[in-house]
């Protein structure tokens, strides 16, 4: 290669290589603001300071939806296996809120460890399948559950569908 | 091996022989991307199943991706264009460099508009500023900086120097957007087509989507190339070859 031009592919290879490690050091120092919500863990070990406001994401606990009689006010707590935090909110949840889903709330922690969402949208994760495979997968686990109980086998049933509903979540 | 690699290196510098072998290229790759569209947009939005939560609504993801990937891969091209003018003053790697640019914004920006019209129904918004969605409006922000500097300076060398340098500098915003939904919490979900592992889709809906994904990029493969022709055509018009053409001919004269 010419020696100029062998110049000029060092400089634009410094160039670029100078530039990614300088972003990437800011990106890597600024990682806890780029995050867009905190999990109920943070929020658990007390990183997150009262009455500020802050984007909470989490599973839906199982049945731990509570709608008021009245209004469109609704109480649920969201884990991500190892804390829970209870959000209450007011007003349309989106179409794919449902028990296990992941969601992510806009709102204020109160003094009694409550977030007052004024928002809460809906993760989905990155799996897609017709509803039939996903019943049938639900039916397997459930067999799959019964013959393990049957058999008293260990509690550990984790299977595909559970699977399918965890990950992606974060 | 490497002594055919740099001769066709050395030939696509010339803007004849580029024109001359685009010529017989322009049918099919335009038929290409026409039977790719049609069949890939039916099986996809006609035969596919719907999804087992987002119902009907997920079928957007057959424009939403390949616009986005053939997004990032245009400013990769665009980038390495540019850094093939920077190093051996190529002025065909220049034009294309030009050529790409409004191409690979408007597929940006189709990726950014379908993803907002997406997420309204599934996340119950058209816009949140997490990781992933801020990256790839920066990269349309890119796209436009770019487009400015090809044009903005009265000397032609260097506005293609300036542009070439932002779409390098602006190439690491490309890692950025392909692991935001790694490094960070964000709303957008992780990929769903993965390079390593099976992707985690129904085979029923993922024949459509790869269709469209190919035909994205023969078409964005057309859409470089009519616009290189162009550049061509402009750059090169006092030449003989090109007032010998045949479409030269007719009423431009």
């Amino acid at each position: 290669m010419h020696p100029q031009r062998k110049k000029r592919l060092k400089l634009i290879l410094f160039l670029v290589i100078g530039f990614g490690v300088a972003v990437g050091l800011l990106m890597y120092s600024l990682s806890q603001n780029i995050n867009l919500f905190q999990t109920p863990t943070q929020i658990a070990n007390g990183e997150v300071p009262v009455g500020r406001t802050i984007r909470a994401g989490g599973l839906v606990v199982d049945g731990s939806v509570q709608r008021d009689e009245e209004g469109l006010a609704v109480t649920f707590q969201v884990t991500d296996g190892a804390a829970t935090v209870p959000i209450h909110y007011e007003g349309i949840l989106p179409d794919l809120f449902r028990e296990g889903q992941g969601i992510v709330a806009l709102g204020k922690l109160d003094e009694h460890g409550v977030i007052q969402a004024s928002e809460v949208l809906a993760k989905h994760d990155e799996n897609y399948m017709p509803p039939e495979v996903q019943d049938a997968l639900e039916q397997a686990h459930e067999d799959g559950k019964q013959a393990m109980q049957g058999a008293s086998a260990t509690s550990s049933s984790y299977s595909i569908s559970e699977s399918i509903k965890n990950d992606g979540a974060y | 091996m490497w002594q055919w690699i740099v001769r066709l290196y050395h030939r696509l510098g010339s803007p004849k022989w580029f024109y001359e072998l685009t010529s017989k290229w322009i049918f099919w790759l335009a038929l290409l991307s026409v039977v790719g569209c049609v069949v890939g947009l039916v099986l996809g939005l006609l035969y596919a199943p719907a999804d087992y939560q987002q119902g009907n609504s997920f079928r957007i993801i057959y424009i939403h991706v390949p616009a986005a990937l053939v997004a990032q891969s245009a400013f990769i091209m665009m980038a390495v264009a540019g850094a093939v003018f920077l190093i051996w003053k190529m002025k065909m790697a220049a034009w294309v460099a030009r050529a790409i640019a409004p191409i690979g914004a408007s597929f940006c920006l189709i990726a950014l508009l379908t993803g907002a019209i997406w997420g309204k129904p599934t996340w119950g918004t058209w816009w949140v500023w997490d990781a992933r969605l801020t990256s790839m409006l920066l990269l349309l922000f890119l796209y436009f900086g770019v487009m400015a500097l090809q044009r903005a300076i009265e000397s032609e060398e260097a506005s293609h120097k300036g542009a070439a340098i932002l779409a390098l500098v602006g190439l690491v915003n490309i890692p950025i957007i392909k692991y935001s939904v790694e490094w960070w919490n964000t709303l957008h979900q992780p990929a769903t087509l993965k390079l390593t592992e099976k992707p985690s889709m129904h085979p029923d809906m993922l024949l459509p989507l790869l269709i469209m994904i190919l035909t994205t990029y023969v078409l964005f493969a057309l859409l470089v190339i009519l616009r290189t022709r162009n550049e061509i055509l402009w750059h090169e018009r006092k030449r003989s070859w090109v007032q010998a053409l045949p479409e030269m001919l007719g009423g431009g004269r």
